[in-house]
């Protein structure tokens, strides 16, 4: 069946190994040809890299929210609370007194709790310590963590971001 | 030595680089009146790789639960840019790839190249083509809305119809007695995992079969090529072929990206297990000449419901369509010619209910 005759080989020739007339239009259609190609796979890649970049995330969320009641936390404890869609720590020390902070540790992102035995903010991934301000105070965290305001309104406690005044 | 020529020294001391070089050099294509067809294959091979791409993709967004399913389709549609583009894709090329794997069969078949040696390439395309309609039906109801619920209830619920298992497969489609979050479980896992993973083997082993064997010439090129040899043209399958058939995969891609662009998939609205089926149910266009078969059955038929002899017709049918090459090995003569006439009326069946599905009402 198969026929490696004239006739066939002349029909293989139609990939071209013809010497061109004019050897400057080769090249020339080369170039089109390939930067056409490149063009085309660039207007494919591109919805595609644009499609895998998440769309941004809706605001953050209220700078005001209701942490908890009046009553809620007994004196020298803790309770994590969301805060604009990430965790926050609201904090009742031993003498009355509320504390609120970013419940990010600021060393690579575990949620921190409050360590009633220490008096301190304690961040259980690589034993980060803060005090009850935020203070980094020991351990890995290269940041203190971000203080929030603590509002009594009513019998509701409310967390704000600091006001930039 | 060169950096390329290096690369490629270490890549044929190591793989024998050079004689699969050598092999693709070889590999010739027939070229004759039919040689179109050739290009099916391939074409269904690409589809099936644009399916895979735009399938990860819309996987990087989709929440396969019942609360999150439409929603995240939504979103998809919606908020991420050129979701709409990837999801649409997903949907068109679908349908484009079924389009193509029949064209393939019904050509594959009116050209004979199932016989002998090639009855394992029928088998394993066959087998894909049950796949491929695996994939539709399952990736129907992920979208999670109305159409698609009924569609999968429907669709389901032929299966009772097996005798014997009939009711355990449907439990085991369903995940349950009723199509409910759990059936959307289930065929997101069919979807993604086993149909994704049965498919890449198979398209291994059919690909390697035709390589194998090489392109089949039918009967009547084959009688003329035996009478003048000296007619008999080939192509190099590459680069010459390969390129053609590279261009037809470009022109694939424009024609799904206009597709995609004027003709945007629609989501439909948000499934409701409680609600009455809408008016205009349907399945996908590749069921529908079993959808309007099961639509002329009488509620029985002699001792026998409808349904089932409907179910068990199309059964058969498939079984015998598929083992094909095994009862049609004779090389020419009456009943191969009767097996033409089989493939005819197959064909115009399954054009004209399909047709009749969509214009009739």
């Amino acid at each position: 069946m198969r026929i490696d005759s004239q006739e066939n080989s002349r029909s293989l020739q139609n990939s071209g190994s013809r010497e061109p007339a004019e050897p400057a239009r080769r090249p020339f259609l080369e170039l089109l040809l390939g930067s056409s190609i490149v063009a085309s796979l660039i207007s494919y890649l591109y919805p595609v890299i644009r499609y895998l970049i998440p769309p941004a995330q809706a605001e953050l969320g209220p700078d005001l929210v209701v942490a908890a009641k009046i009553g809620e936390l007994r004196p020298n404890s803790g309770k994590i609370f969301p805060f604009g869609g990430r965790p926050a720590l609201l904090i009742l020390t031993a003498d009355g007194k509320y504390h609120a902070l970013s419940a990010i540790c600021t060393h690579l992102g575990c949620t921190v709790q409050y360590r009633p035995d220490l008096h301190e903010v304690w961040c259980p991934c690589h034993n980060g310590v803060y005090s009850i301000d935020g203070a980094n105070i020991s351990g890995p965290p290269p940041h203190p963590l971000e203080a929030f305001d603590v509002i009594v309104k009513g019998n509701d406690l409310y967390v704000q971001r600091p006001q930039n005044t | 030595m060169s950096a390329p020529g290096n690369i490629r020294n270490w890549l044929d001391q190591r793989f024998g680089w050079d004689e699969l070089m050598a092999f693709l050099r070889h590999k010739t294509v027939p070229i004759h009146r039919f040689s179109y067809f050739y290009f099916l294959g391939g074409m269904t091979l690409f589809l099936f790789g644009i399916q895979v791409v735009t399938g990860i993709l819309l996987l990087m967004y989709y929440r396969p639960v019942p609360d999150g399913a439409f929603e995240s389709v939504q979103y998809i549609m919606t908020r991420v840019p050129f979701g709409w583009l990837i999801r649409s894709i997903h949907s068109w090329g679908a349908n484009v790839m079924i389009l193509t794997a029949i064209a393939h069969m019904f050509s594959v078949f009116f050209l004979k190249s199932y016989r002998k040696p090639r009855e394992l390439t029928w088998l394993s395309g066959m087998i894909l083509l049950f796949l491929v309609l695996g994939f539709g039906f399952s990736g129907y109801l992920l979208p999670w809305n109305m159409l698609s619920l009924f569609a999968t209830k429907v669709g389901t619920n032929m299966t009772a119809q097996v005798p014997l298992i009939g009711h355990w497969i449907l439990v085991f489609l369903r995940g349950g007695e009723d199509v409910t979050g759990a059936t959307l479980t289930r065929f997101f896992g069919i979807h993604v995992a086993v149909l994704p993973g049965l498919a890449t083997l198979l398209i291994g082993l059919h690909l390697l079969l035709v390589q194998r064997f090489g392109m089949s010439v039918p009967p009547s090129v084959e009688d003329e090529t035996k009478a003048h040899p000296e007619k008999a043209r080939e192509l190099r399958f590459f680069p010459n072929f390969f390129l053609r058939e590279l261009m037809a995969w470009y022109v694939a891609l424009a024609v799904l990206g206009c597709l995609a662009a004027f003709k945007p998939w629609e989501l439909g609205q948000k499934a409701d297990l409680f609600a009455s089926a809408p008016a205009g149910i349907r399945p996908e266009w590749y069921f529908m000449f079993m959808f309007q078969t099961l639509r002329f059955l009488p509620a029985n038929v002699g001792p026998f419901a409808g349904d089932f002899i409907g179910v068990l017709v199309f059964g058969v049918a498939a079984v015998v369509w598929t083992c094909l090459p095994f009862f049609d090995n004779d090389r020419r003569g009456r009943s191969t010619r009767w097996f033409t006439g089989v493939g005819i009326f197959a064909l115009a069946y399954f054009v004209g209910m399909t047709v009749y599905a969509y214009l009739g009402k």
